[in-house]
């Protein structure tokens, strides 16, 4: 399979996502669009929770022979115990969520360091769609249209030291905002991190959108990590702290069950959970009903099919040991 | 209202009642395949597992609830309604093992026996089915008369093994957050607890009897 990114420096016109809704609520969807020349005419919504389309998302060529789950399915089934622990919880409670403003702290070792609205973070990158599957732990998948920026062209702009060999991210904790953690389902907040050369990765991406909208807040708003290799825990999301490490971070399933979940956790058919089996997984698509019911569970890929592109970041490493 | 009359009214209730669950997930399924709901979430299978193994164990902590109500009420015939309930709580866990089977599996039998011998909750799980079996067949007036009433109290005392067995299987199953295994231990516990209770009251009340015309 030959994948090919295309940089901000080159989109193609003709691929240009151009929407006749241009409804932009966000600070740095204006800053993305400013900064890529196109015009922009902001409008407000009515509805603060109304789905807001994101205009000038650049297409690519990842995942173009998938067929996405619906808006409606990603949105209204996933784990988010910050709003619960039921997997219908998240789209229930995330309303109390204040995406905006938002601000990440950016710490360690780094040549800047300090605090950053979301809007200066991901400022001059082209915002682009990746069409990815998502492969829970749980072993149900979605395939998701997501709209980011890669992650390596922001950790970029905080000059990391060559002591930053992981990167490791933190969830908001606030139960005000986040009523999932009033009681201690998991301990708060949610950590999670990557190898230094997993974050730089191309395929890691830091996502603001699904579908063309910004995303609802129980998929993570405003800003969430999205590493399609690794099962959906990994990707952590309502990111406030990205952290430069010397040493790997203890990622929070890994606290609350080490002999089930790894620091790694790249999806790996060949090990099963302890508790089920990972070869084969249930791809939700947003149907319902008997065609749910009945429909065929599909095999499961190493690295979730990505392995053409991140099979060498594990060169030589016994994946079963490093799980 | 004689006792009669209340049977003829409240068995078919209790039964109909019963039923409702069963009928809400189907109509769901109706739903969700015809109307374009999502009343089973984006993942039915995962949900209907949940749902049928939820009603399984609530209606096992009924059947175990109806012995205690009935003497604090101090209304036995309530304890009349008790087979039903168990049945249907045999209804219920056997759906739940074809849900598991037909739409987690896709009745991949093999899979299916490898689940049961290397995975520990679900071994704890068909344990407990396994043993709602036999109180389920023998069940009816001719069983209990075969058996003869000691008998049969004594294997349907499988009933509080059943329960624990099918709490754990719960509990083993859950990642995080296990204040729904709790609150169902708290109440089963209480429940045998109850039992135990009383046997000891009972126990004491017949030794001091016994000591007394000694």
């Amino acid at each position: 399979m030959l994948i090919r990114i295309r940089k901000a420096s080159d989109p193609l016109p003709s691929e240009i996502a151009t929407k006749d809704a241009i409804l932009n609520r966000r600070a740095f969807m204006q800053a993305a669009a400013a900064s890529s020349g196109v015009a922009l005419l902001p409008m407000f919504a009515n509805d603060a929770r109304a789905a807001m389309k994101i205009d000038n998302v650049m297409k690519t060529k990842w995942g173009a022979d998938e067929k996405p789950t619906t808006l409606k399915g990603i949105s209204s089934y996933n784990n988010f115990y910050e709003f619960g622990t039921g997997k219908e919880d998240p789209a229930a409670n995330a309303h109390t969520l204040k995406p905006d403003p938002w601000s990440i702290e950016i710490a360690g070792q780094a040549g800047r360091i300090g605090k950053f609205g979301i809007e200066d973070i991901i400022r001059d990158n082209q915002l682009e769609e990746r069409i990815y599957r998502m492969r829970c732990v749980e072993a149900w998948s979605m395939v998701i249209p997501w709209v980011g920026v890669p992650l390596a062209s922001v950790l970029k702009k905080f000059d990391p030291t060559s002591q930053a060999k992981y990167v490791e991210f933190e969830t908001l904790v606030d139960p005000k905002q986040m009523p999932g953690q009033r009681s201690r389902a998991l301990d708060w907040p949610y950590v999670e991190g990557l190898r230094m050369d997993e974050a730089m990765h191309p395929l890691t991406i830091l996502a603001v959108g699904i579908h063309g909208e910004i995303l609802p807040n129980q998929c993570g708003a405003p800003i969430r990590l999205v590493v399609p290799w690794k099962y959906g825990f990994k990707s952590i999301k309502s990111i406030v702290k990205i952290n430069f490490v010397e040493k790997e971070p203890v990622n929070t399933w890994q606290a609350q069950a080490a002999n089930e979940y790894g620091f790694y956790s790249n999806v790996n058919p060949e090990r099963d959970h302890p508790r089920w089996s990972q070869k084969r997984e249930r791809r939700l698509t947003g149907e319902g009903g008997l065609s749910a019911l009945f429909a065929p569970t599909v095999e499961t890929k190493m690295f979730n099919g990505y392995a053409d592109e991140v099979a060498s970041l594990y060169s030589g490493m016994d994946l079963k040991k490093y799980f | 209202m004689n006792t009669r009359t209340q049977r003829r009214i409240f068995k078919p209730l209790v039964f109909a009642v019963s039923l409702l669950p069963f009928g809400y997930l189907a109509y769901a399924i109706y739903s969700d395949t015809l109307l374009g709901t999502q009343l089973l979430s984006t993942d039915p299978v995962q949900k209907l597992d949940r749902e049928l193994g939820d009603w399984t164990l609530i209606f096992i902590v009924l059947s175990l609830a109806v012995r205690p109500l009935a003497d604090i009420l101090k209304r036995n015939e309530i304890v009349a309604y008790r087979r039903m309930i168990g049945l249907f709580a045999f209804f219920y866990a056997t759906l739940h093992v074809a849900s598991y089977v037909m739409f987690h599996l896709k009745l991949d039998i093999p899979t299916f026996l490898k689940d049961i011998a290397e995975r520990p909750f679900i071994t704890v799980g068909m344990i407990a089915f396994t043993c709602l079996i036999p109180l389920a067949i023998t069940s009816t007036k001719g069983m209990i008369r075969r058996l003869g009433g000691k008998g049969w109290r004594r294997l349907h005392m499988l009933i509080y093994p059943i329960a624990l067995l099918g709490l754990l299987h719960f509990y083993m199953m859950i990642r995080a957050d296990f204040s729904r295994p709790y609150i169902y231990g708290a109440i089963i516990i209480a429940l045998l607890g109850y039992r135990y209770w009383k046997k000891r009251n009972t126990d004491a009340r017949r030794n001091m009897r016994a000591a007394a015309t000694a």
